[in-house]
């Protein structure tokens, strides 16, 4: 089997970018998944950031230049792709969407798809489900359940390591996601999951009061 | 093969002086330019069709007959002709009565416009816009060349015994260009009637019209028409010329910078890189229009966008001195070399004529 093509494009203006810093981690957890699984994957990463003119330029002309044609024909011919914008004004960043909006409306159809963002708080979270989400939908694409968003306050480290990957931390995220996209690609899930069927587990309860003592 | 030029009819401010034409400036400019393009030895003037400001060639046989009486040689052609929302009897009678006056110096391109809402002011559906196309031409083709038509449609009341007037001078029908930027369709349909083929190739890179005119040549080939060398393309072309290349470049730098299609977006640097436009001396136009060859085979017609943007008469006309005065002699001249016998020259009245007359002895 050849590669796997693993495309992720970020939105991020800054450098060092916090959008960058998550487009690598989700790709670097679906690729190793992917790996888990026994595929080879090819991960190119595509930062709009150096293409701001070459879009601005192709929404005037009506033709891509190199750099963004090349861009351009990777994320046609990815076989899945992450997608992670800042948040900006309650939704996707303009440089994010003109970017989307100089693909082929026919790029994406049935393509696996995970989309992230970050924000300056979790308030803006919702922006992946109400502008992300539907921009992708209408794309044809296919978008995997777990929308990941980050906010300045998860990379700390309650926010990303601190609760151990637990399901609800950035890192927790983060793992479901890549892996609900990795499963887009191997047919196969690569994380257990029925836990209905497994035992109850809890924490004895002097163990949870020692806890919170220790704080 | 013929050279030519093509205008878009638009009314410009010249950025350089913030001057605006008056649409009757703009009309006579048109006029002037088509007997400058005769004098200067080119081979046709072609005239967009719009219906909105800021352009003014609404109705082009009317031009084009005003200038077919003032010129002696001159094939007055459209680019294009809106074969969408014209009504297919009135294309084929004002075609017919162009043709009578200009003695046969005309031929017309169809295309389907660029202007979304010329559709509705014309009653018609912008997403029919291909069905139009074939449908209506197909009724045009058939009014050039039965006395007597008997047809019924989607997009048009039905004709009963219907004969289009005046009959095609010398019952030999306009050539007919179908032009097409992005339409596999428009070269199929293209292929099809043996038609030629034009690509306005100026404003997007090589790598797309590549396609789009192989597929024309192949499917041409398909239909029985002849090889796919022998199919009829025509290209588009954009230049800026001044004998020492960087007079060119700072001359037309501004009209680049504020063109309506492409200002305010790429530096003229890179557009010049990435499309047909060329700014700089003949000779760099020379090479850049030779290498159109390479790309796409041998080919039958040239035509040159070169008043637009706002660039004023007096300088298009040093451009049109230029263009007939060092270029096309030379693209003449180098395009002939090499040119293999079996592809065909331009179209002209005189040998449709000819070819027609003979078909029918032999078919005695």
């Amino acid at each position: 089997m050849s590669a796997l093509k693993l495309v992720v494009v970020a939105a991020g203006l800054g450098v060092p970018s916090s959008t960058r810093l998550l487009a690598d981690r989700l790709a670097g957890a679906t690729a190793r998944d992917l790996r888990g699984a026994g595929r080879e994957v090819d991960v190119r990463v595509v930062e709009l950031r150096g293409l701001a003119r070459d879009i601005a330029d192709n929404l005037v002309t009506g033709f891509p230049p190199p750099a963004l044609r090349d861009a351009v024909r990777a994320v046609e011919e990815a076989d899945a792709l992450i997608a992670v914008t800042p948040i900006f004004s309650a939704s996707y960043s303009g440089l994010f969407k003109s970017f989307v909006d100089v693909l082929d409306k026919d790029a994406l159809t049935g393509k696996p798809v995970l989309i992230a963002a970050t924000g300056g708080t979790a308030r803006h979270s919702l922006a992946l489900e109400h502008a992300m989400r539907p921009l992708f939908s209408y794309l044809r694409a296919a978008v995997v359940p777990t929308a990941v968003f980050a906010a300045s306050e998860d990379w700390g480290a309650n926010g990303a390591d601190g609760t151990g990957g637990a399901d609800g931390s950035l890192a927790g995220r983060i793992a479901r996601a890549a892996g609900e996209l990795a499963e887009r690609l191997t047919g196969r899930p690569t994380a257990p999951r029925a836990r209905a069927a497994e035992p109850e587990q809890v924490v004895p309860f002097a163990q949870q009061l020692a806890a919170l003592r220790a704080r | 093969m013929q050279f030519g030029i093509f205008s878009v009819g638009d009314v410009t401010t010249d950025p350089t002086s913030g001057r605006t034409p008056t649409e009757h400036e703009r009309i006579k400019a048109m006029v002037a330019i088509a007997l400058k393009a005769e004098e200067v030895g080119l081979d046709v003037f072609a005239t967009g069709e719009h219906h909105n400001p800021p352009f003014v060639p609404s109705s082009p046989t009317t031009m084009l007959g005003y200038i077919a009486a003032r010129t002696e040689k001159l094939i007055l052609s459209t680019s294009t002709t809106l074969i969408t929302t014209n009504d297919p009897v009135k294309i084929a009678e004002d075609f017919a009565m162009l043709q009578h006056l200009a003695e046969g110096r005309v031929d017309v391109m169809m295309g389907r416009g660029n202007t979304g809402p010329v559709y509705p002011w014309f009653g018609k559906d912008i997403r029919q816009g291909i069905p139009l196309a074939v449908e209506n031409y197909a009724l045009l083709h058939q009014l050039w060349r039965e006395e007597d038509v008997d047809w019924q449609g989607r997009f048009r009341t039905p004709l009963q015994s219907f004969t289009s007037t005046p009959r095609p001078l010398d019952d030999t029908p306009p050539f007919v260009w179908h032009g097409s930027i992005r339409s596999p369709e428009i070269a199929e349909q293209a292929a099809y009637y043996g038609d030629g083929f034009f690509a306005n190739n100026i404003f997007w890179p090589k790598e797309h019209f590549q396609k789009l005119i192989n597929l024309y040549r192949e499917r041409y080939a398909h239909y029985g028409h002849g090889t796919p060398e022998q199919a009829i393309v025509g290209l588009g072309g954009q230049v800026f010329m001044r004998k020492n290349s960087q007079d060119a470049v700072r001359e037309f730098r501004p009209y680049f910078d504020n063109a309506p299609v492409y200002g305010h977006g790429p530096s003229l640097e890179e557009f010049t890189e990435q499309t047909p436009l060329t700014v700089g001396s003949p000779q760099e136009v020379i090479e850049k229009t030779l290498a159109f060859r390479d790309t796409f085979g041998d080919y039958q017609r040239q035509l040159f966008l070169m008043d637009h943007a706002g660039l004023p008469l007096k300088t298009v006309l040093e451009q049109l001195d230029l263009l007939g005065e060092e270029v096309v002699p030379v693209l003449r001249a180098e395009f002939a070399r090499n040119r293999p016998a079996e592809v065909p020259d331009g179209p002209t009245h005189a040998a449709r004529v000819a070819a027609r007359e003979a078909e029918e002895v032999a078919s005695k």
